[in-house]
């Protein structure tokens, strides 16, 4: 392995170079009128085999990866992703199914399907489930405008106004601006949960939803959640919980238990489906009976013992994208759940409950936990759900600014915590289920031989990554002067 | 912290100059500095015309995003095209070489309504 | 199986160590009421074994193209996929890493995407393309939200011959907006280009075509992009991207936003997804874009070096002004069209591009000989055809379903006037003999 800058594939191109060969043609050629055809070549790389294996062989040893090294990017749940879902993706059978086959040829795939579906019900305690969406952000836009299409259509159009938490995800009100809501933002209280009495005195009849993170974004499960339902239901709205969180409830309580009408999951996040430098994703959502009209075409379904894709639904908000969802992200989670189970699920979420509450406890004396039981008091006190933020100001008042901390931890090894989300200045620690003790003992020395550090010395910090293929980048010059594609005569 | 006192102010951190009926605006030193390194600047077109407390323009930073305000109501003169190649000038210099448009002012009593340096400075905590 | 490692002693001593008495105390903060008091209702977990042996047999009731001989499209195509592809974009290393947040340890994706925009704009010649969108109609629907924001106009003139299911999804997108969804006919096969000119107005944002169309015919988008441009609306292509290996480019066509399904480069069927959205414009729209950007930078060193940018645009900073709610980009996927778009090189894309020309010209010249005709003769297409047949279309695809033949697209599904026809897609897999005995099946004696 080695950190040698690795030159683009455009300065790797020799002329007449190629990586594979294509057969002749075994009919005659045929030509197309030359008005309709190309005027110059693409200028793509010609690259011979070899050449193209070693220039991403050598990009891949310049990424950190949850099989390389852990990864506690809180909110993003980066679990282990098991190699047996990545076998059955590649199982011909999936693999090589054309999406307009008829339903006769794709029995399997729709069986796999619609237990999916039955499963995803069955976690949120809700009644239906469309697989459609592509990405959480993708499913919570589609659930807003099944909100929207419910309201339409129950007379009551003007619900046009969504609530969110200061503390919620940036798509949720980007998603709300694409369905034509207006977001208004509703305060936290000091302690991180959602202050009801806001909630109470912006709630009206034009209020459609109320969008809710739970366990929130600062790694707290809200026990006033079923109260908030309660009040929005009064209301004559709906209860949308954001399904980032999932990992922490798996088989303890469940959305629909404590209230939500719709959510969506993030299948990437819960469900181990690889997040493979940023997608493919998927995002389901779950909803209440009364909603189910309104999910996207098509929806898959069983009847007697055929499964098929069912387009006849009058109240449905159309499609959301083409063919049938993340196809194959969901043989992904259905393989997950199958593995583990009732018993396995719950043990997923009692288990990473168990890493962020130990870890928040092997470091709370370094790293303040605003959020957290007072000084002096076990996690048990006030624990956290499956991750956790830090304001390590001692540490912050000796200069050393979080983004310091951040890459100090990337020399030492470890993929950083989240930054300055869901507030400034924080770390958001999420170490999964899926990592051995040994490894958060690790990781846990680490953060304490930090803050010691930075009792003796901060330059270290400053100049950190110093083991890196690239120290610390110019991001300000790359965004006023963007750089979007590779230009011939650019050099390393 | 300080600002300069021979022009009114928003609420929202532009400053308002006036030299004959031609306002000029810009933002504050401690606009400049919250929004760190200033990545670009999205200005009118000369001619264009502005209402009073509407959004102008926009301006970015690597973290962040804000929409510009004007306080008064006129027709844009003249732009500070230097920005475009340089939104750096905003941070190095917000109130003589970071100006951003100059507006010919249709009703010069909004003027008044502007916030004085003091008042400006004690709104945003100094 | 549940892919946790800590043991049941150390789980004991983790919860002497945060102060708990058992897992309980950690739970509480889930009031009792709220707490489920019986197992989900789900099968019981499986080992490995059980677990494979299930798939195996689920995916063993599908009768997948890989074992029949596969001439629907529609969309999307059987390609060929060359080995690396799957080798490389494979690799755990991109496989296991999130969205690059931190630029430092993440240079190898970074780097990977730079080089995907690259490609993307040297094969449709535009002048900035973002890491790629959930897939095609998605893409679609954000180039049409982008053309609302750009121009500040409501309507959204659309040819009928876009993909079907495009146009749904971009209604839904439409749907609670300020915004108009106009749908312009067919005529012989492609938009009736003077309807569609009568329809222009001051508040038209945008034209979209598609070509090859759904039709698989040629669309004049040359002189469509006059019409946008003489109306100061923008000019939306949706076009294939493997096509380009011999087609005309769209921004050799003064087009102003390209998009695409991606999935003709280097991406299996898999059941309709996951697939990839191309999104390319001209450099002048680059800060309304949806989607993530990467850009060339420098480290404190001087060196050359990758990271996300003009981040200003994207939800976790904008919120709702954002230019679209879209997170991330669909990574592996990208990944494996730039391996595919490397390992191919322009000489082995015009190869396979040819091929697939080859093989429609060649299926359409047999079926003329056999007495069947396109339906629109002369329209110019790629790789795919519309046959008129003399018997119903549902029997001629059961008949080839029994000789293993997945025969093409019913398009009556769609377009009712088309109903005797169906749509017939040729890649480079596709043999002479294959095609013979295609014809063999449409022309029963």
């Amino acid at each position: 392995m080695t950190h040698a800058p690795e030159k683009l594939l455009f300065e790797l191109s020799t002329p007449g170079a190629r990586a594979v060969d294509l057969p002749e043609s075994d009919v005659p050629t045929a030509e197309l009128d030359p008005a309709l055809c190309l005027f110059t070549e693409s200028g793509l790389p010609e690259i011979g085999q070899l050449q193209l294996v070693r220039h991403y062989t050598h990009l891949s040893h310049r990424n950190f990866s949850v099989d390389d090294n852990f990864y506690p990017l809180g909110s993003c749940t980066m679990k282990y992703n098991p190699k047996v879902n990545e076998w059955a993706a590649a199982l011909d059978g999936f693999a090589n199914l054309h999406p307009m086959q008829p339903d006769a040829d794709t029995q399997g795939a729709l069986a796999l399907l619609y237990h999916l579906r039955i499963f995803l019900a069955e976690i949120a305690g809700l009644d239906e489930v469309s697989l459609q969406p592509c990405a959480g952000a993708h499913g919570e836009w589609t659930a807003l405008k099944v909100i929207r299409a419910y309201f339409r259509d129950h007379g009551q159009p003007n619900r046009r106004i969504v609530l969110a938490p200061d503390t919620a995800h940036g798509t949720n009100p980007a998603s709300c601006a694409m369905c034509g809501t207006n977001v208004v933002t509703i305060k936290s209280r000091p302690d991180g949960l959602t202050d009801l009495d806001d909630l109470r005195a912006h709630l009206s009849d034009e209020v459609a939803a109320v969008m809710v993170t739970n366990p929130n974004t600062v790694g707290r499960f809200d026990a006033h959640i079923a109260d908030m339902a309660d009040l929005i239901h009064d209301a004559g709205a709906f209860l949308y919980l954001d399904g980032a969180n999932m990992n922490a409830i798996l088989g303890i309580t469940r959305p629909g238990d404590f209230g939500a009408d719709i959510m969506h999951y993030n299948t990437h996040k819960t469900f181990s489906t690889p997040h493979g430098c940023g997608g493919p994703g998927a995002g389901p959502i779950a909803m209440r009976k009364q909603l189910a009209p309104y999910l996207p075409v098509p929806q898959v379904i069983k009847t007697g013992d055929t499964y098929s894709l069912d387009y006849n639904r009058p109240k449905s908000i159309g499609r959301v994208r083409s063919f049938h969802g993340q196809f194959n992200v969901l043989v992904r989670a259905y393989a997950y759940i199958a593995a583990c189970g009732a018993a396995g699920l719950r043990n997923v979420s009692e288990t990473a409950i168990l890493c962020a509450n130990y870890l928040a406890q092997r470091i709370k004396h370094a790293y303040a936990l605003p959020f957290g039981p007072p000084d002096g008091q076990p996690m048990a006190v006030a624990p956290c759900a499956h991750e956790f933020i830090t304001v390590p100001q001692a540490i912050l008042d000796r200069g050393v600014t979080i983004m310091d901390i951040a890459k100090s931890l990337i020399d030492r090894g470890y993929h950083p915590p989240t930054v300055h989300f869901p507030i400034h200045d924080c770390l958001m620690i999420e170490p999964t289920e899926t990592e051995s003790k040994a490894v958060l003992d690790g990781f846990a020395d680490t953060m304490l031989q930090l803050a010691e550090q930075s009792q003796r010395d901060t330059a270290p910090f400053k100049a950190a990554p110093v083991n890196q293929p690239v120290r610390r980048l110019d991001e300000v010059a790359a965004a006023r002067k963007p750089i979007l594609t590779w230009t011939p005569g650019d050099k390393a | 912290m300080s600002a300069p006192t021979d022009r009114r102010y928003l609420q929202t951190h532009e400053w308002h100059k006036l030299q004959g009926d031609i306002v000029t605006i810009g933002i504050t030193q401690f606009a400049a500095d919250e929004l760190t390194d200033i990545t670009f600047i999205d200005l009118p077109k000369v001619g264009a015309k502005i209402q009073a407390n509407q959004r102008f323009g926009e301006i970015e930073s690597v973290k962040a995003t804000s929409d510009l305000y004007s306080g008064v109501s006129g027709t844009v003169t003249q732009v500070n095209d230097a920005l475009q190649n340089e939104p750096g000038l905003i941070n190095r210099d917000p109130y003589e070489s970071g100006w951003m448009i100059k507006i010919q002012i249709t009703n010069p009593a909004e003027l008044n309504n502007l916030l004085s340096v003091e008042d400006y400075l004690k709104k945003v905590g100094h | 199986m549940d892919y946790v490692q800590i043991t049941t002693r150390q789980r004991e001593e983790m919860l002497k160590a945060v102060g708990a008495s058992g897992m309980d105390d950690l739970l509480k903060q889930v009031p009792d009421e709220l707490r489920l008091d019986r197992p989900l209702d789900l099968p019981p977990g499986m080992d490995e074994l059980t677990l494979r042996n299930h798939l195996s047999e689920l995916a063993g009731q599908n009768k997948s193209a890989g074992q029949k001989t596969c001439f629907l499209g529609a969309g999307v195509y059987d390609h060929f996929i060359p080995t690396v592809v799957d080798h490389l974009a494979m690799k755990a290393e991109f496989l296991t890493a999130y969205t690059p947040y931190q630029a430092e340890a993440s240079q190898g994706s970074l780097q990977a995407f730079f080089e995907f925009q690259t490609m993307v704009c040297q094969l449709t010649g535009m002048e900035v393309a973002n890491a790629s969108l959930y897939e095609g109609a998605t893409a679609l629907a954000e180039a049409a939200l982008m053309a609302l924001n750009v121009t500040g106009k409501r309507e959204i003139i659309v040819s009928e011959g876009v993909h079907p299911q495009y146009r749904q999804v971009l209604r839904t997108y439409l749907s609670d907006l300020p915004a108009i969804y106009t749908e312009i006919p067919l005529k012989n096969g492609v938009v009736d280009t003077q309807e569609l000119e009568s329809e222009l107005d001051a508040d038209t944002a945008a034209i979209i075509c598609q070509s090859p169309n759904f039709l698989g015919h040629l669309e004049r988008v040359p002189t469509i992009a006059k019409f946008a441009r003489a109306n100061e609306s923008l000019m939306i292509q949706c076009f294939n991207p493997l096509s380009l290996g011999l087609l005309k480019r769209p921004g050799e066509m003064d087009v102003d936003i390209a998009v695409a399904e991606g999935q003709p480069l280097g991406i299996p069927l898999q059941f309709g997804g996951p697939y990839l959205g191309l999104f390319a414009c001209r450099q002048q729209y680059m800060r309304k874009m949806p989607g993530r950007l990467v850009g060339q930078t420098t480290d404190s060193e001087g060196r050359r070096a990758f990271c996300l940018t003009l981040q200003t645009r994207e939800q976790h900073i904008r919120r709702e002004k954002a230019t679209s709610n879209v997170c991330t980009n669909q990574g592996l996927l990208a990944l494996r069209a730039s391996v595919f778009m490397a390992a191919m090189g322009p000489n082995g894309l015009r190869q396979a591009a040819q091929l697939c020309h080859n093989k429609a010209a060649y299926l359409a010249s047999r079926l003329s000989d056999a007495g069947l005709s396109l339906r629109y003769p002369n329209q110019p297409y790629f790789n795919e055809i519309l046959v008129r047949l003399r018997k119903p279309v549902n029997e001629i695809l059961s008949a080839a379903d029994r000789a293993g033949i997945i025969a093409g697209y019913p398009v009556g599904r769609d377009y009712p006037d088309l109903s005797d026809c169906l749509l017939i897609a040729t890649t480079e897999k596709r043999t002479k003999a294959e095609i013979d005995a295609l014809v063999r099946v449409l022309n029963p004696t």
